[in-house]
């Protein structure tokens, strides 16, 4: 029994490892690469049409207003971040713009520059969302992540991964569900879900005395998803659980989860 | 429980039936197409310019929302002492003030008092001496600012709070954590920041007998890049 639990955790341990050293290697290849092709790019150029464009220090409201171009001048677009541009104005000063003073700009066609802020409509039309939940799972802690796309604003077919961490179990769950969204342009969006997918238990050595079991499930649940700000969305559901087991009873389960995703 | 399952089902089942069919109505192209506007050409415009203009689309931008790095510092594991910790760190900044983040760190446990005075079996084995953790949390860019170095030299900068939720695999088990904390982010470019990083994780254990909350304070330096 003691083996057991040793090798598991040499095993976690090792692919923990692992991810820290490729995120190393990301980092330590991407750095002077990414440094190298900045150098070489060629920004995007607009002029202003306001009376003034405001340069602040940071990319945040407090940040104080140090530069103003005049209209007419060119500007260089060298990066966004978040509703912030960082710009270069001709003289060569670099500054950050908010999204809305950039609106008011113009390409060199003449035509005002549009850049999408995220609102409750793309909350109804995005086809991407990506977010965690957290809550219990017939008594036990259970945190999951999920990926969803949408294939249309209804319809949508999503992939969960969660670890349950019980007192006398832990275990890993790994689901497709598709979920109904009866009314997808409110704010406040009740759904349905189906699903199906597999759930793997490890009783605890020192409490229970069983083997390690992998069993097929099937779901049906219900919840919310709240559109919060811009990109944000926080999502409450219920879903209730059969568990295949190889046993004469099936087993049932119900879960709470509660947590935050965006979309894009 | 298996009654009120079954109306779960099916209800859901009804659901998709009911309101799918209108749904999917556009999804293989039945739906009515829609015809695009035709091409206006303004009053007064004779000549038709054949200059190929670029127009700037949104993805021709930079967006440097992602932040990636690694940090290094000390942990704390109560009862079984201080220890170096590193791991690595992702974050994407939704608003100027939200983010979510995503961390792996791993740190080995030391002796507990007790061990040390009885001088008997050690409790753990080295491997479950071994910690890795997970978590995910939300921040917010509470004091963002500049920091000045000198008369010259301006840095932006933010001092951070987050909390959230993991696991941490630790004594041979993984146990349901939870973590909060503050951070200073100081952006040494407009891409690179340094962290400095104070946070509590929060998991029960059970190990010397009777179960308690055990905190693990962790303070960390780290590096990140924005992309």
């Amino acid at each position: 029994m003691l083996e057991r639990n040793i090798t598991t955790t040499r095993s976690t341990s090792r692919s923990i490892n692992a991810l820290i050293v490729t995120v190393l290697a990301v980092i330590l290849t991407q750095t002077p690469t990414s440094a190298i092709a900045q150098a070489a790019e060629e920004y995007r150029s607009v002029s202003v049409a306001d009376p003034y464009l405001e340069m602040h220090t940071g990319p945040g409201r407090g940040y104080p207003v140090f530069h103003v171009v005049d209209r007419g001048e060119d500007i260089d677009i060298v990066m966004r971040r978040t509703d912030w541009f960082k710009i270069r104005a001709g003289n060569g000063t670099e500054g950050w713009v908010d999204r809305a003073q950039m609106e008011r700009t113009l390409q060199p066609a003449g035509t005002p520059i549009e850049f999408a802020e995220a609102s409750q409509t793309d909350f109804t039309d995005a086809p991407w969302e990506v977010g965690g939940l957290a809550g219990d799972f017939g008594g036990a802690n259970v945190v999951s992540i999920y990926g969803a796309y949408s294939i249309n604003p209804n319809v949508s077919i999503e992939v969960w991964g969660s670890q349950i961490l019980g007192n006398f179990s832990n275990g890993w769950m790994g689901s497709v569900n598709l979920t109904h969204e009866t009314w997808p342009d409110w704010r406040i969006s009740p759904f349905f879900t189906l699903g199906t997918g597999i759930i793997h238990t490890e009783p605890k050595p020192t409490i229970v005395q069983g083997e390690d079991r992998t069993d097929q499930i099937a779901h049906a649940g219900a919840g919310f998803r709240v559109y919060a700000t811009r990109r944000f969305i926080l999502r409450a559901e219920f879903k209730s659980y059969v568990v295949f087991t190889s046993r004469d009873d099936n087993e049932e389960v119900e879960e709470w989860k509660v947590g935050f995703a965006f979309f894009f | 429980m298996e009654s009120r399952f079954r109306i779960l089902f099916l209800s859901t089942l009804l659901a998709f039936g009911l309101s799918g069919c209108a749904a999917t109505k556009n999804l293989f192209g039945f739906g009515e197409e829609e015809t695009p506007p035709p091409a206006e050409i303004p009053a007064g415009q004779v000549i038709e310019p054949e200059v190929e203009r670029r127009e700037i689309r949104e993805p021709d931008i930079d967006s440097e929302d992602f932040e990636i790095g690694a940090f290094i510092g000390v942990l704390s594991i109560e009862d079984f002492g201080s220890n170096v910790v590193y791991g690595a760190r992702i974050a994407y900044h939704v608003t100027e003030g939200f983010f979510v983040e995503g961390s792996v760190g791993q740190s080995e446990g030391g002796l507990t008092s007790f061990e040390i005075l009885s001088g008997g079996a050690p409790l753990l084995s080295d491997s479950e001496r071994k910690l890795t953790y997970y978590n995910v949390n939300v921040g917010y860019n509470i004091l963002p600012g500049e920091s000045f170095i000198g008369e010259g030299r301006a840095y932006n900068s933010a001092l951070y709070i987050s909390a959230g939720l993991g696991s941490t695999r630790f004594a041979g088990d993984d146990r349901f954590t939870v973590n909060f904390g503050a951070g200073y982010r100081f952006l040494l470019t407009d891409s690179i920041a340094m962290h400095v990083d104070f946070r509590d994780h929060l998991f029960d254990i059970d190990l010397l007998g009777e179960e308690k909350t055990a905190h693990n304070l962790e303070g960390s330096l780290g590096v990140t890049v924005f992309f």
